[in-house]
């Protein structure tokens, strides 16, 4: 999985995430299904929970909304264990908690196979527009610098008994985000003016050949064919 | 003039401000025939990395001309851009500045594959470069995996895999060992290309380049054969150059042309 | 607020997805006119940026706390249609290597956080702006209220789309009162740190503010001798028509918002929502008819008048949207437009 070029994983994925997205809902099995499908391709690519499970969090505040959806949602009602929630609610709520999850899942899945440089080779691959895949590279390339002099200039902050603790600090943080800003900038410049010296002019050179094989497709696409046959099957049987 | 081939290198009234206000450049007239070998003196913030950077189109929007062997120097024109930055060759003080890919040869085939070449005249490329500078076996390395000397000359090879016409070098000389400078020296010797040099290292400038600029404050106020303007002390002591100590101009031969 | 996905149903993922595709398409070609050679990587660096601060949450009160968005951050340091790309690439980054925001609803999260922060802040901005002195400094002011402004607009549509598209019905008058108003803090601290952080840039690194590009005083060059030099006559490839520019920012802005209102006013829900249907169940529909704006018509979105929830807001689209050019063409016609000989800070480094 670590292997397969970018722009096929990307596609697989895709894929995958629209069969679940268009899958109605009350076809629980379904998304048990999915589910288990992207265990095994974690398990595949030797994925740990532990890389998976905390980035799972980033969906928090939705998965905090799918949970209050069936208390304050309007629609008749079901009583359960002494609660009243609303039934709409609690379909809504699996809705969200279900689609999102396994787009997360899938998405960190990507994310721990592929190495960002290749993404945006695969995303140019893709054909997506220049302009956005050099800026996607320049930003790739800075946000080591930005989160580098972040962390310095935290640490210097924290050395002198600074703490974000009320709104009043904003204004710290603030200032201290402009002069980053300029700091990162000039740490590129230099950077990006010796690239323009040597005929840089946007793209990404190729600096070697490395298209994707039928091969590499084919197995790409057992993913996402797999969730369509259970996807059809559960459109048939809704 | 119309003598064949056209200069290198013509440089008329170059005037500049950086965007914060400051002037640097106030004037300059400055002008390398192909073949020589120019040096380019002065002391800090005299002004000199700004004029470098005028001469591939980095800096731009001042007043004046730069022409690059015959070619205009003109920011909107993308094309005419990509033909004077493959004819000059820029390499700037700081070697890490310049090496930005995973290895070796990665760098040095950044800047030609930028220019259209592929495959096997890529290697080709990119391995004439490297035994250009004596850096043949290290093509697989990070480059910070080598030492300052050994960058410098990995920097160099990647500006001449794009096979310019001018070499441009500022400080080269900076921070390197004496064996590394002698390397250097040889290295930029054997190759047939118009040098100009910005350097503090008047030595070097003695033993490299037959022809001297001065740049103070923003003009030029010398120009002339470097034997002659380094032996003009009230012209050194007038613009901040001192010969390092126990050096004297008169004692080493003037290096020729060709 | 990056939206996951499954949360909005398909068809409103659809259409948001086309206006998001559509305005990208537009701000790529808009963006020639903006982005110079070394304008790529600033553009790269403020999605860095932006990309960077977004994972800083701030305090916005009890317990609650908000995340910059950036928007208008980036279109006054870019200019707007570099700030649309800039966004989109980083929600698009984020989805894909941060599972923030479902991939199926990047079209959501880039009409949201990338366009209506983006197009609110940079017109807010321009109108504070035109209002303010011709200095660097009046970009610091300006940049606030647009911040401000931004977020709670952002909220707005996130209302809006959920009532077109939402999983289930929701009070709407709730929801929008909690949202706007927990927004409205939050913007408050968007504001903030984007007035102090182009100050910051302001004051050391003017040129990186594109915003303020054209209020820097022209350059003097001297010769060495004192001397004031003839000027070098302008660039063949002059500045691109800026009028022409901002008619075409206009453009899309009216049909983007047209379109969204017209789609967005198909799917509504022809029954009442959540808030009514609760109310006429309950027989409090009565009360309701008290409201303020009651007796106007279009008040109550419904069948009131015989106007039906389309055209009311199509109507009501129009007459926000006509009102906004009116005061944005009165104010730009009042600035003179700058001669051609001066030194376009696209030319200088």
């Amino acid at each position: 999985m670590h292997r397969l070029p970018a722009h096929v994983k990307v596609v697989a994925l895709l894929g995958f995430v629209l069969v679940v997205v268009a899958t109605p809902r009350e076809q629980v099995w379904a998304f048990v299904a999915y589910a288990l499908m992207l265990a095994v391709v974690a398990a595949v690519a030797r994925v740990p929970a532990g890389f998976v499970l905390p980035r799972m969090l980033v969906e928090l505040p939705f998965v905090v909304f799918a949970l209050l959806l069936p208390l304050v949602a309007t629609g008749p009602r079901v009583d359960v264990a002494g609660v009243s929630l609303s039934v709409h609610g609690l379909w809504a709520g699996w809705n969200v908690l279900a689609k999102g999850t396994l787009g997360v899942f899938a998405a960190i899945l990507l994310a721990a196979t592929t190495e960002p440089r290749a993404l945006l080779v695969g995303l140019q691959r893709l054909r997506v527009p220049a302009l956005l895949v050099e800026i996607a590279s320049f930003m790739v390339r800075y946000v080591d610098v930005v989160s580098d002099e972040m962390r310095r200039m935290r640490i210097a902050r924290e050395s002198r008994g600074f703490h974000a603790g009320h709104v009043g600090h904003v204004r710290v943080l603030a200032q201290a985000a402009g002069a980053l800003f300029i700091r990162s900038y000039e740490r590129g410049e230099r950077v990006h003016l010796a690239m323009l010296s040597r005929g840089y002019t946007g793209a990404l050179p190729v600096l070697e050949e490395g298209g994707a094989s039928a091969a590499a497709w084919r197995l790409a696409a057992v993913l996402p064919a797999a969730a369509l046959a259970v996807g059809a099957t559960a459109w048939v049987l809704a | 003039m119309t003598a064949p081939p056209a200069p290198s290198l013509v440089v008329r009234g170059l005037a500049y401000a950086y965007p914060d206000g400051r002037q640097a450049l106030y004037g300059v007239d400055f002008r390398v025939e192909r073949g020589e070998r120019v040096a380019v003196l002065g002391p800090n913030g005299a002004g000199k990395t700004t004029l470098v950077l005028h001469l591939n189109g980095i800096l731009s929007g001042g007043l004046g001309t730069v022409e690059v062997a015959g070619l205009a120097v003109r920011p909107g024109d993308r094309d005419a851009l990509r033909e004077i930055r493959r004819r000059v060759g820029i390499v700037f003080q700081d070697p890490d500045d310049q090496l930005f890919l995973p290895t070796v040869r990665d760098d040095v085939a950044f800047g030609p594959a930028n220019l259209g070449v592929r495959g096997v005249e890529l290697d080709r490329r990119v391995r004439r470069a490297l035994e250009a500078v004596g850096m043949g076996d290290v093509a697989g390395r990070p480059p910070h995996h080598l030492s300052f000397g050994q960058r410098r000359r990995v920097a160099v090879a990647t500006v001449l895999a794009m096979e310019p016409e001018i070499l441009v070098l500022d400080e080269p000389t900076s921070n390197l060992d004496p064996a590394s400078r002698r390397e250097l020296a040889e290295v930029l010797r054997g190759l047939d290309v118009t040098m100009v040099l910005v350097t503090h290292d008047l030595p070097y400038a003695m033993q490299m380049c037959e022809r001297s600029v001065v740049l103070s404050d923003g003009v030029v106020v010398a120009d002339g054969p470097t034997g002659q303007v380094l032996q003009d002390a009230d012209l050194l002591r007038a613009h901040r150059l001192e010969l390092p100590y126990g050096f004297d101009p008169r004692s080493v031969p003037e290096v020729t042309r060709g | 607020m990056h939206v996951p996905d499954g949360f909005l149903d398909a068809p409103t993922s659809v259409a948001t997805a086309a206006v998001a595709g559509a305005a990208v398409a537009v701000s790529l070609r808009m963006a020639r006119g903006e982005l110079d050679e070394r304008a790529a990587p600033l553009a790269g660096l403020t999605a860095a940026f932006v990309f960077a601060v977004q994972m800083l949450n701030f305090p916005v009160g009890v317990g609650t706390s908000g995340h910059l968005m950036g928007g208008a951050l980036a279109a006054v340091l870019v200019g707007p249609w570099t700030a649309v790309l800039v966004l989109s690439v980083v929600l698009a980054m984020q989805a894909l290597l941060f599972a923030d925001g479902g991939l199926t609803a990047l079209g959501i999260n880039v009409v949201l956080i990338g366009l209506v922060t983006v197009a609110v802040g940079w017109t807010v901005t321009k109108l504070v702006l035109a209002l303010l002195p011709r200095r660097p400094a009046s970009v610091v002011p300006a940049a606030f209220v647009g911040a401000l402004l931004s977020v709670p607009a952002a909220a707005l549509v996130f209302v809006g789309l959920y009532a077109v598209g939402g999983a289930a019905d929701l009070p709407l008058q709730a929801l929008a009162a909690t949202m706007v108003g927990w927004h409205v803090l939050i913007g408050l601290g968007e504001a903030v740190i984007t007035a102090l952080t182009v100050s910051a840039v302001v004051a050391v690194r003017p040129d990186l503010v594109y915003a303020g590009r054209h209020l820097q005083p022209a350059l003097e060059l001297r010769g060495a001798d004192g001397r004031v030099p003839d000027q070098v006559p302008a660039e063949p490839d002059a500045t691109p028509d800026r009028r022409r520019r901002t008619g075409g920012l206009v453009a899309v802005g009216l049909a983007v918002t047209l379109l969204l209102a017209g789609v967005a006013s198909f799917y509504a829900s022809g029954s009442p929502d959540g808030l009514e249907h609760v109310a006429e169940e309950q027989g409090f529909l009565d009360t309701a008819r008290d409201h303020a704006f009651g007796d106007l018509p279009l008040a109550d979105y419904g069948d009131v008048g015989g106007i039906p929830v389309g055209l009311a807001g199509l109507l009501g689209v129009a007459a926000t949207v006509l009102v906004g050019w009116l005061v944005f063409r009165l104010v730009a016609s009042r600035r003179p437009d700058r001669p051609a000989a001066t030194s376009d800070d696209r030319e200088r480094v």
